[in-house]
């Protein structure tokens, strides 16, 4: 028999992949909190991870799958950084309030 | 040690005096770096005299090929020596001549501080002009040319200090380099025709037919003009009196018997080539007698002892180049060696005078030095009576040879060149009895001083006398001995029989009526120079032309180094610093102007940086999407 999750339909993943994505960059677009943000963008990249995986199996190509494990792997490193720069910038500003970091510019 | 490994070391053993004196000649004492490069040299010299048994008798002489150089799918240089007759000889005249004349240096430079310098440069000399005369190709030669270019700019400035010697070092290397350009012209037109710079190659090829006379003729000008360059012929010899700002060794191994005769040894080389285009012989031959004569002109008002000689070995290059230009490339060899041994030891000799004189050059303040100098005196007439061509010293044998040759192919040429041959014996004879005769007319500072110079000068001295007045039995004429021995002997070497033929009815009268011609000058230039006539400043229009040179260095440069210099200034006041310079700086202007107005945009607030990614994304992704 089929797998359950292989019964739903690829247009069904497509579109919750959209909606995750979407609501990855309004949170980026919206929030003044880096945290918050951040997080936002993380959810961004786990849309394509969705994306990439339905389409692996639509395919029967087990390419996109491994592919979606590095990304994971190259994630955790990036959250790791920039967990890091996140620290950093509080203690250097007592915030994380993005309308106060003004210093990047010329 | 083989045959090869001996040919080999003939121009490596300078190149090894020369890397010794340059690195460790400040270190070393002034003795040992001196007495190592004349070693060197006489060392050379011996190889070379021990290869004349094997090589002599060998018609197609010894080829050494020390590698591939360079090659394309089309044509293969390799650094490689050929070493035939002709070589030979040159091989002896340069390590003959260049080693007395490092035994002079040792005497004449003593008191340089820079001695070792001197030596590390006359080596690197003796080295790059044997390879000029070894290279069995136009690119090793080429090498050698440019090279004993380098060692002549630096020998002539060698006392850098007065600014005059450092123009004349550069006058002689600018001159040369115009000349060089049509050298190389030449090397890329038989590369290019030929696929070989080979000298046996294009000479077989030549020899063969299979070259164009149209062809033979453009490559044969080209080379000819490096040529005049090189062996200061018109219209590029004004180089060659101003060389005289070098010490006098330089003066007489550079600009007399070696560097200068480059230009003859290259057309002899390519004999088959020249030949086959009789146009640039025919040219060849008229800048030689017009060079000569010219030259000869000239040389009869000087006053400065080494001008004298310097316009001579014009003059003598001219004689050289009318034989070539005559087809008699074996007797302009001949009058080549000849003058090699006559003229360093003229040189060498006025060296000696300017020594004892403590650096006088002009000869209206000498006079009278026969007591105090007996071996150089001795030895400046015997010079001075080979150039004349007074019997039966060398150059009675080699000029009458050219002479004769020229009366074969042209009546007119060989009365210009008759009219040089008593035009040279005035000036030579006027130059020995203003120095040498008469009573001393310099200081009484310089009297005190007056002694004859050390057995290092005298020694090369007398021995350069002596082939002076022997060398001439290597070419006796057909009328004395049946046996030409230099002719025979070049035969391998010089593919292109001798053409012109003089009755002997002729030859007896030249030989004749020049001897009773020279007696007559001697006397009468005897009688003029003891008068007062000879010291006295004439004003008159051809005298004043003459002092001047005819004015050629003015033409020259207010036609040509003014014009250029007028041109460099305008490129640089307008091309320069108008064109170049605005363009640069208008790039790098409008980089910072837009720089400081787009910078504005960066306002460094990370809320519109996101936006503006995130607006960015969405553009492209519209874009794509819209292009499909």
């Amino acid at each position: 028999m089929i797998p359950l999750l292989q019964q739903i339909s690829l247009e069904h993943y497509v579109v919750l992949a959209c909606l995750l994505f979407s609501v990855g960059v309004t949170g980026v677009l919206i929030r003044k909190n880096a945290i918050i943000i951040f997080m936002c963008v993380e959810l961004m990249l786990n849309a394509v991870n969705l994306l990439l995986v339905a389409f692996s199996a639509h395919h029967h190509s087990a390419g996109g799958q491994t592919f979606v494990f590095f990304i994971m792997i190259i994630a955790a490193a990036e959250v790791a950084v920039g967990l890091a720069i996140l620290v950093m910038i509080y203690r250097n500003m007592h915030s994380v309030d993005i309308d106060k970091l003004q210093n990047l510019k010329w | 040690m083989g045959i090869r490994e001996m040919a080999l070391m003939i121009p490596l053993l300078p190149l090894i005096g020369f890397t010794i004196n340059i690195f460790f000649g400040k270190q070393l004492p002034k003795s040992v770096g001196s007495w190592i490069s004349t070693l060197a040299l006489i060392a050379s010299f011996g190889l070379v005299v021990s290869l004349w048994g094997p090589i002599g008798a060998e018609p197609l002489g010894l080829h050494l090929t020390i590698g591939e150089w360079f090659s394309s799918s089309w044509a293969h240089i390799s650094f490689s020596f050929h070493i035939d007759q002709l070589t030979l000889i040159m091989l002896s005249i340069i390590t003959g001549v260049g080693s007395l004349i490092h035994l002079y240096s040792q005497g004449y430079m003593h008191d340089d501080e820079n001695q070792n310098t001197f030596f590390a440069y006359l080596n690197l000399f003796v080295f790059f002009m044997l390879l000029l005369v070894l290279g069995s190709n136009m690119l090793v030669t080429f090498i050698g040319w440019e090279g004993v270019g380098l060692c002549s700019y630096l020998l002539i400035g060698f006392w850098y200090k007065d600014h005059e010697n450092n123009d004349a070092a550069r006058k002689a290397f600018i001159i040369n380099r115009i000349g060089d350009l049509g050298f190389l012209i030449a090397i890329f037109t038989c590369l290019i025709q030929f696929n070989t710079l080979e000298y046996s190659k294009i000479n077989e090829l030549a020899g063969g037919g299979m070259i164009t006379t149209g062809l033979a003729t453009m490559i044969t000008l080209c080379l000819f003009f490096g040529a005049t360059g090189k062996s200061a012929q018109i219209p590029l010899y004004t180089w060659l009196p101003d060389a005289m700002a070098g010490p006098t060794p330089v003066s007489a191994l550079i600009h007399a018997a070696t560097m200068v005769t480059a230009g003859i040894y290259l057309v002899v080389r390519l004999s088959s080539l020249f030949v086959l285009a009789p146009i640039s012989l025919n040219l060849i031959f008229a800048v030689g007698v017009a060079t000569a004569l010219i030259a000869a002109i000239i040389g009869l008002r000087q006053n400065d002892i080494k001008k004298v000689l310097a316009y001579s070995t014009v003059s003598q290059l001219g004689f050289m180049f009318a034989a070539v230009g005559a087809g008699a490339f074996s007797s302009a060899i001949f009058h080549l060696g000849t003058h090699a041994f006559f003229k360093a030891l003229l040189f060498l000799g006025a060296g000696s005078v300017i020594h004892a004189m403590s650096g006088e050059q002009d000869i209206r303040k000498m006079g009278g030095l026969t007591k105090a100098l007996p071996i150089t005196h001795f030895t400046f007439l015997i010079g001075t009576l080979t150039i004349i061509g007074f019997p039966p010293f060398a150059a009675f044998f080699s000029k009458d040879e050219i002479l004769a040759m020229a009366y074969s192919k042209s009546v007119w040429m060989f009365f210009f060149l008759a009219l040089t041959s008593v035009l040279t014996a005035i000036y030579m004879l006027r130059l020995y009895f203003l120095t040498f005769s008469n009573s001393f007319r310099g200081t009484d500072h310089q009297a005190s001083h007056l002694h004859e110079s050390p057995l290092t000068i005298t020694v090369p001295l007398v021995l350069l006398a002596l082939a002076s007045m022997f060398s001439g039995v290597l070419g006796l004429p057909e009328v004395i001995s049946d046996y030409h021995w230099l002719n025979s002997f070049l035969a391998p070497a010089i593919k292109v029989q001798q053409e012109g033929h003089v009755s002997h009815f002729f030859e007896y009268c030249l030989m004749g009526v020049s001897v009773v011609a020279l007696i007559i000058i001697f006397i009468l230039v005897r009688k003029w120079c003891s008068g007062e006539k000879a010291l006295q400043v004439n004003n008159g229009f051809w005298a004043k032309a003459i002092d001047n040179k005819f004015y050629i260095d003015e033409a020259y440069d207010s036609l040509i180094t003014q014009n250029f210099a007028r041109i460099s200034k305008w490129t640089n006041g307008v091309l320069e610093s108008k064109l170049v310079d605005g363009l640069v700086n208008q790039v790098s202007l409008t980089t910072l102007l837009s720089g400081q107005t787009i910078r504005r945009i960066q306002s460094g607030s990370t809320g519109v940086y996101i936006l503006s990614m995130v607006l960015g994304i969405i553009t492209l992704l519209v874009f794509q999407y819209l292009s499909r």
